[in-house]
C-alpha cells in the first residue's frame, strides 16, 4: 500500500483502476520549403479545421459543463483568428521558406512568451491558451491524434495537468476521479469535477508507474492509496456505500420544503464566501443566502475594492439567486485578517479589538462605499444587509444615519435602489443582553454562534490546549440563543442562526422548539438539514 | 476623425472575452480604429496585441476612429465599451 496526500476538491470516495494520461506532443522539425504558396494553403486548411474543432468543443462543453466553462473555446477561436498571429506564421513560411509546423511552433512560442512575461497573473495564464491553440494546429498539420484518452472501463484518471480541450473530449461516464500534479481549486479540472460530482485531488506527486494498478481516492482525507489492502478497501467501500445511499435519499429532497411534520417551516439558507459559490447553493437547492461574507472582496484585492467592483459582485449574486433572499454581511475584518492597504495596527487581542463595524463606524468612507454598492445591487434582487459585532443600540443609530445619507445620495443622482431588510449579527454577549431593544430597530437577527461561543466561554478556538474545556453545546450558549429568539420575536424581528451550530443536527430539534426562523449553513449541509427538519414533529 | 476616452470599469480589465468581442466588432467597420494606452497604440482588430496592452480596471484608454464610416463606428464602440467594459 502506497499513500500520497493532495488537496481535495470534492468529498467523495472513488475506487478503481488507475489510468495514466500522457499528452501526445507533435514533434516539430525545421524544413526548407520551396513551394511556399502551397505551404501557406496547408496552414490555412489546418486553421479552418481547428476552427471547426473549437466550435464543436464549444457546443459539447456548453451542453456538458455550462456556458461559462465553454467560453474558453470561443476565446481560443478568436485568438486563432488573430491577424498578428496568423501574419507572423505566414511571414515565416513565405519569407523564411519554412515549413508550416515550424512556423506555427515559432510564432506560438513567441506569443506565449509575450503573455508569460506580462506583469499580470490573469494575462500570464493566457500563455497556456496560446500554447493550446498552437498545439492544436501542430497536431492537425502533422496528423497526430490529439484526442483525450480512450477509456474503455471506469478509471481513476491521473495526469500532470489537463487542458480544457482534453477534459471536454473525454468520455466522462468512464471517469471515477481526477488526480493531477498541477491545478488549482479554480482550475478547469476542479470545476469539471464539481460539476460531475466526482472526487478530485490536485497537487499530488503522481507516478506514471501507477497505470493499471488498483487505487482508492479518498476525497474526505485528500489521499490516494495505490494497491490498497483488503481491510482498507473494505472500510472505504463502506463509506462509499453510505455516501451513495445518503445522496439518493437527499436527491428526493430537492424541491421539497424544509418543514416539520406539524407544519412549521424553517428557511434553510446557505453561507457563501464568493460569487462562484452560488452555483453550488442552487445545486443543493438552498432557499436563500443567509450569510454572504463580503470580506472576500477586500481580502482578495490589492486596494480597497471600488463601489463598481462591489456592486457587480453583489448584483451577480442577487440575480443568480432569482428573487431568493441574499443577506450581505458588511465588512468583517480586523487585525487577525490583515489587508495591507487598510494598514491596521497589530493588536494584543484582535478578537476584542478594532474590527468589523468598529472600523466601518470610524472610517466611514469605506463603509459608505460598501453600502452604496449594496443599495444599488438591491434594485436587482432580494437583498438584505446585516452588521457584524454589534454591542449597542447606539451603534445602530449611527448606522442608520449613514444609511440615510447613502440613500439620499443615490436618490439625488437618480440611481435606483431597492428596500433591503436591515439586520444585526448577534455574536457578542452584550448584543444578547440588549436584544429586546435591538429588535425594535431591525427586521431580523442572525446569531453568529462561533464568535458568540468564543466571547461567552472566553475560549480561543485556535488554541488546541483549550479543546478540553470547550463545549459547543454549553448551556450558556443555548440559553443565549433562546433569549435572542424570544426577544427578537417580541420586537417583531425574525431570527436566524448562521454560525457552525446551525449545521449541528444534534441541536436542530432544540432550535426549532425555540422558534428559530432560519438556519444558514454551508452548501453541503443544506439537504441533510432539510432531511432532519422534515423528520421532526 | 472621432475619438473618445474611456476608463475601464470591468474588474478584470480588458480581458480575453471582451477583447475578442471588441476585435470582432472593430472588423465590421471600414474605418481605422486605434486604441491607445499610455504610449502604446494598436489597432482594435489586433486581439492579441490588445490583450497585450494589459489594460486594468481604473485605467484609461483612448479610442480614435478615422474613415468613411467613422460616425457609425463611434456610435457602436462607445456603446460597446459602456456595456462590456
Amino acid at each position: 500500500m502506497e499513500q500520497l496526500q493532495g488537496k481535495t476538491i470534492l468529498k467523495k470516495i472513488a475506487i478503481g483502476k488507475v489510468f495514466y494520461f500522457e499528452k501526445t506532443i507533435a514533434e516539430v522539425r525545421r524544413q526548407k520549403i520551396e513551394d511556399t504558396v502551397a505551404e501557406i494553403i496547408r496552414f490555412e486548411r489546418a486553421k479552418e479545421t481547428a476552427q471547426e474543432q473549437l466550435q464543436g468543443l464549444y457546443e459539447k462543453a456548453k451542453e456538458e459543463v455550462g456556458e461559462a466553462e465553454a467560453d474558453i473555446f470561443q476565446v481560443h477561436s478568436m485568438m486563432l483568428d488573430d491577424d498578428d498571429f496568423c501574419d507572423t506564421i505566414i511571414n515565416y513560411i513565405h519569407a523564411g521558406n519554412l515549413n508550416a509546423e515550424y512556423a506555427v511552433a515559432k510564432a506560438g512560442d513567441e506569443f506565449a512568451e509575450m503573455f508569460a512575461s506580462m506583469d499580470d497573473e490573469y494575462m500570464k495564464a493566457r500563455s497556456a491558451d496560446i500554447k493550446d491553440i498552437s498545439e492544436r494546429l501542430l497536431c492537425l498539420l502533422s496528423g497526430v491524434q490529439r484526442d483525450g484518452p480512450t477509456l474503455t472501463e471506469p478509471v481513476i484518471l491521473i495526469a500532470d495537468d489537463l487542458s480544457p480541450s482534453e477534459t471536454v473530449q473525454m468520455d466522462k461516464s468512464n471517469i471515477l476521479a481526477f488526480v493531477t500534479r498541477a491545478g488549482s481549486v479554480n482550475s478547469h479540472t476542479a470545476i469539471l469535477a464539481r460539476s460531475m460530482d466526482i472526487p478530485a485531488l490536485i497537487e499530488v506527486k503522481i507516478d506514471k508507474a501507477w497505470h493499471g494498478r488498483m487505487a482508492v481516492v479518498d476525497g474526505y482525507q485528500g489521499t490516494i492509496v495505490i494497491d490498497p489492502d483488503a481491510v482498507y478497501l473494505e472500510e472505504l467501500r463502506g463509506i462509499q456505500e453510505r455516501d451513495k445511499q445518503k445522496a439518493e435519499a437527499q436527491k428526493a429532497l430537492i424541491g421539497q420544503k424544509s418543514m416539520t411534520k406539524s407544519g412549521k417551516e424553517i428557511n434553510v439558507y446557505a453561507n457563501i464566501g464568493t460569487v462562484s459559490d452560488v452555483a453550488f447553493v442552487l445545486q443543493q437547492d438552498g432557499e436563500g443566502i443567509g450569510l454572504f461574507r463580503s470580506e472576500f472582496l477586500y481580502l482578495e484585492s490589492k486596494a480597497l475594492p471600488t463601489e463598481e467592483e462591489q456592486f457587480l459582485a453583489y448584483k451577480e449574486v442577487a440575480e443568480k439567486m432569482e428573487g431568493k433572499p441574499v443577506i450581505i454581511r458588511t465588512l468583517d475584518i480586523g487585525a487577525d485578517k490583515q489587508v495591507d492597504y487598510l494598514d491596521l495596527a497589530e493588536e494584543e487581542n484582535p478578537a476584542l479589538g478594532y474590527r468589523a463595524i468598529r472600523i466601518c463606524l470610524t472610517q466611514t468612507e469605506i463603509f459608505k462605499t460598501q453600502l452604496r454598492a449594496i443599495y444599488r445591487a438591491s434594485a436587482f434582487g432580494e437583498i438584505a444587509i446585516m452588521f457584524p459585532m454589534i454591542i449597542s443600540v447606539e451603534e445602530l443609530a449611527q448606522i442608520k444615519v449613514i444609511l440615510e445619507s447613502v440613500k439620499i445620495g443615490l436618490s439625488e443622482q437618480g440611481i435606483p435602489y431597492g428596500d433591503p431588510q436591515i439586520g444585526v449579527m448577534i455574536e457578542t454577549p452584550a448584543a444578547v443582553m440588549v436584544s429586546e431593544e435591538l429588535a425594535q430597530e431591525v427586521d431580523f437577527f442572525s446569531i453568529g454562534t462561533n464568535d458568540l461561543t468564543q466571547y461567552t466561554l472566553a475560549i480561543d478556538r485556535q488554541n488546541p490546549k483549550l479543546d478540553h474545556f470547550y463545549d459547543a453545546h454549553h448551556p450558556a450558549i443555548l440559553k443565549m440563543i433562546q433569549m435572542t429568539i424570544e426577544n427578537g420575536h417580541k420586537g417583531g424581528a425574525w431570527v436566524g442562526i448562521c454560525g457552525e451550530l446551525a449545521a449541528d443536527l444534534e441541536l436542530t430539534e432544540q432550535f426549532v422548539e425555540m422558534g428559530v426562523d432560519e438556519l444558514s449553513v454551508s452548501p453541503p449541509f443544506i439537504l441533510s438539514l432539510r432531511e432532519k427538519i422534515r423528520g421532526l414533529e | 476623425m472621432k475619438e473618445f476616452n474611456y476608463v475601464i470599469k470591468d474588474v478584470l480589465g480588458i480581458h480575453a472575452r471582451p477583447a475578442g468581442m471588441l476585435a470582432k466588432r472593430a472588423k465590421e467597420f471600414e474605418s481605422k480604429i486605434q486604441i491607445t494606452k499610455g504610449e502604446k497604440t494598436i489597432l482594435a482588430t489586433q486581439l492579441l496585441m490588445l490583450m497585450g496592452l494589459a489594460v486594468k480596471q481604473g485605467e484609461e484608454v483612448r479610442i480614435t476612429i478615422e474613415g468613411a464610416d467613422e460616425d457609425a463606428a463611434y456610435e457602436a464602440l462607445t456603446k460597446f465599451f459602456q456595456e462590456n467594459l
